[in-house]
């Protein structure tokens, strides 16, 4: 097509400059916000330094010699693991496929998927294990496929808030148009803009699995959570450095992951994508 | 239904540098949603390099008849063949056509050039071929300045300017462009209208453009077709169908259209300010409007004359006088701007009509 290195110029626009961003005007901080503010810092950290201080320092250092500290954090780390991958195999492409072709089962997903966070966990615990295939019985698969359930409400909520941020019917048509077959517009359209949804919900799930007490114990696993209320039994000061830890491991997954977020949101140049929530930017009207 | 067909022979042939335009037929579509029926036997020839405006009010079936070509959408019946070839059962993805989104459509994690480029990479070209091209055809719409650039980056109308690039990129055998200048404002939109019908012309692109801004239809395409619940009611050139509507509902959506009462004699003939003109098209049961152009019409200053004049638009090189009619009609009638100073608002005036076949309607 030699006619199109001959080009048809026309002029950019008078008014077709880039967008302009919307000034966000924010209030001051008044004193009564910083009231509030202090009373729920009080609120959250006074326990936290209240445990390190019963802790003390040297409990760091001897808690991870403990017996059962190591396997115990190792099982928790791979039904993390495991649990992740199963939970974004399976919601990724079901909230997808509900965006693009059953959009008005939108409403009945959500109901679904809420439903983990209204049953308790004992009734899904002793549901579950009556109808537990044997060979997965005693496994911590068992535990794995469980956590699939409870963490669906977050994953799915994710992926649902990801796919609302961008005209995901439209970017897939066009990827068609352009030759892309499904798998092509997935990989190179659909999961680079839901980088940030599928962060956020990994870190909500592997922060519920490393958390998880009640189904593990009733299940007779010794997660860590697990280990740790035994071993508070024998040991306070080093339990509580344990649970510490976790948290803080726990703090620095969503540390990473607003990180990671605002960098993608400002390339994109979408709205933030927090933990639950999307705020939309349009995208540049001609002005 | 009245359909016209027949083209004027040669305005697609003349100039046309490379042949590289596709022959595009639809037969007899239909299609369902529920109730609703989006297309009623839809048939449409679209000619190699032609641009044909699908026109008509929202929920005509403009869209879905794209949409079917396009690949998104699939028939309930008829077919849809690409150079003799029928395509009606080959996904979007093979179908080798450009398209370009009322909406904007940029894939947010790519600069314009990615986006321009991508086409292309599934096509499996090499990076400096694709980066080549991808430039190339930036600099034809005049983005040469904004290759790197994210969508959230540019303005509306540089956003549709990638849009028709990356469209235009794969070298499709059709362009697809589903009223890809609804979104933007108007200055920006006359702009890239003519860019994009110069474009259209330059490459010889076969092109299918959905609109249902009658001016953006008639400025822009080769021939135009009216739609109307799902059936095409007219296909012509712009200018005989301002000219030569078939129906009544072509007459009434593209340009200007008086309705002024009449009287049907017994040899299909009206009588209609004072003049007998012979009715062409349909003629309904029961009292008739005469539907005639402003242009058509004839106002003169007279003392007693049969109307007042209520407005006169002055519009550059014409003037649109509304006159009030006996019968509480008011008609628009297009004067030169040279003649029009006696035409005062309050002023007596007799409206008469230029000796033509008339369409009629029933009246409403």
């Amino acid at each position: 097509m030699a006619a199109v290195a001959q080009g048809t110029q026309v002029a950019t626009a008078a008014g077709d400059g880039p967008q302009r961003r919307r000034e966000r005007t924010r209030d001051g901080f008044t004193p009564w916000r910083w009231l509030i503010l202090i009373l729920a810092a009080i609120y959250f950290l006074l326990p936290l330094y209240a445990a390190l201080k019963f802790a003390g320092w040297g409990s760091f250092g001897s808690v991870v010699h403990q017996s059962g500290f190591g396997d115990s954090l190792w099982l928790s780390v791979r039904l993390a693991i495991i649990t992740t991958l199963i939970t974004l195999v399976l919601m990724l492409p079901t909230a997808v496929y509900v965006h693009l072709r059953l959009p008005r089962l939108r409403r009945l997903m959500e109901g679904i998927t809420i439903l983990p966070i209204v049953i308790p966990p004992v009734v899904l615990i002793v549901g579950l294990l009556q109808i537990m295939p044997g060979s997965l019985k005693g496994t911590p698969y068992t535990l794995g496929l469980i956590y699939v359930v409870l963490a669906m409400p977050f994953a799915y909520r994710s992926f649902d808030a990801g796919l609302r941020a961008f005209d995901l019917k439209t970017l897939t048509e066009a990827s068609n148009s352009l030759g892309a077959g499904w798998p092509a517009t997935l990989w190179r359209i659909v999961l680079p803009n839901l980088t940030t949804a599928m962060l956020s919900a990994t870190v909500l799930t592997v922060a519920l699995v490393l958390g998880e007490y009640t189904i593990a114990s009733l299940d007779l696993f010794q997660t860590f959570p697990v280990w740790i209320v035994v071993f508070d039994q024998t040991s306070g000061p080093e339990s509580v450095a344990a649970s510490l830890l976790a948290l803080f491991v726990t703090w620095i997954f969503l540390l990473a992951i607003t990180m990671a977020g605002s960098r993608q949101a400002r390339r994109s140049g979408r709205g933030e994508v927090n933990l639950f929530s999307v705020s939309r930017r349009d995208p540049g009207r001609s002005s | 239904m009245s359909v016209n067909t027949a083209k004027d022979a040669g305005t697609a042939e003349a100039g046309r540098p490379n042949g590289t335009g596709a022959r595009v037929s639809l037969q007899n579509l239909n299609r369902h949603f529920g109730a609703t029926r989006a297309l009623d036997g839809l048939t449409l020839e679209i000619e190699p390099g032609e641009l044909v405006a699908l026109l008509g009010p929202s929920g005509c079936g403009k869209t879905t008849a794209l949409r079917i070509l396009a690949g998104f959408e699939i028939a309930d019946s008829g077919s849809v063949t690409v150079d003799g070839r029928d395509v009606s059962g080959v996904p979007a993805a093979k179908r080798d056509m450009g398209m370009v989104f009322q909406s904007y459509s940029l894939f947010p994690n790519m600069s314009a050039l990615d986006n321009v480029a991508f086409g292309l990479r599934m096509r499996k070209k090499g990076t400096a071929e694709r980066r080549a091209r991808a430039g190339e055809l930036l600099e034809m719409v005049g983005l040469a300045d904004q290759v790197q650039q994210y969508p959230h980056q540019l303005s509306g109308g540089q956003q549709q300017r990638v849009a028709l690039a990356r469209a235009l990129a794969i070298e499709p055998s059709v362009l697809l462009l589903d009223e890809p200048l609804s979104a933007l404002d108007a200055k920006v939109r006359l702009q890239l209208r003519e860019q994009i019908r110069a474009l259209q012309q330059r490459l010889h692109t076969t092109t299918l453009f959905v609109t249902h801004d009658q001016e953006e239809a008639l400025s822009m395409a080769d021939r135009v077709g009216v739609m109307r619940s799902g059936k095409l009611e007219q296909l012509a050139t712009p200018a005989e169908l301002y000219a030569r509507p078939a129906t009544a509902f072509v007459a009434e959506f593209v340009g200007t259209m008086n309705r002024i009462p009449g009287e049907a004699d017994g040899d299909g003939r009206i009588r209609v300010l004072g003049s007998t003109l012979p009715i062409t098209g349909d003629r309904p049961d029961g009292p008739l409007d005469a539907l005639i152009r402003p242009e058509e019409l004839r106002i003169a200053a007279a003392p007693g004359g049969n109307g007042i004049v209520t407005i006169a638009t002055f519009l550059g090189s014409i003037t649109r006088v509304h006159a009030l009619l006996s019968g509480d009609v008011t008609v628009q009638v297009d004067v030169p701007s040279t003649e029009s100073a006696a035409l005062s608002p309050g002023t007596s005036v007799r409206v008469t009509v230029a000796e033509a076949e008339v369409l009629v309607t029933g009246r409403q």
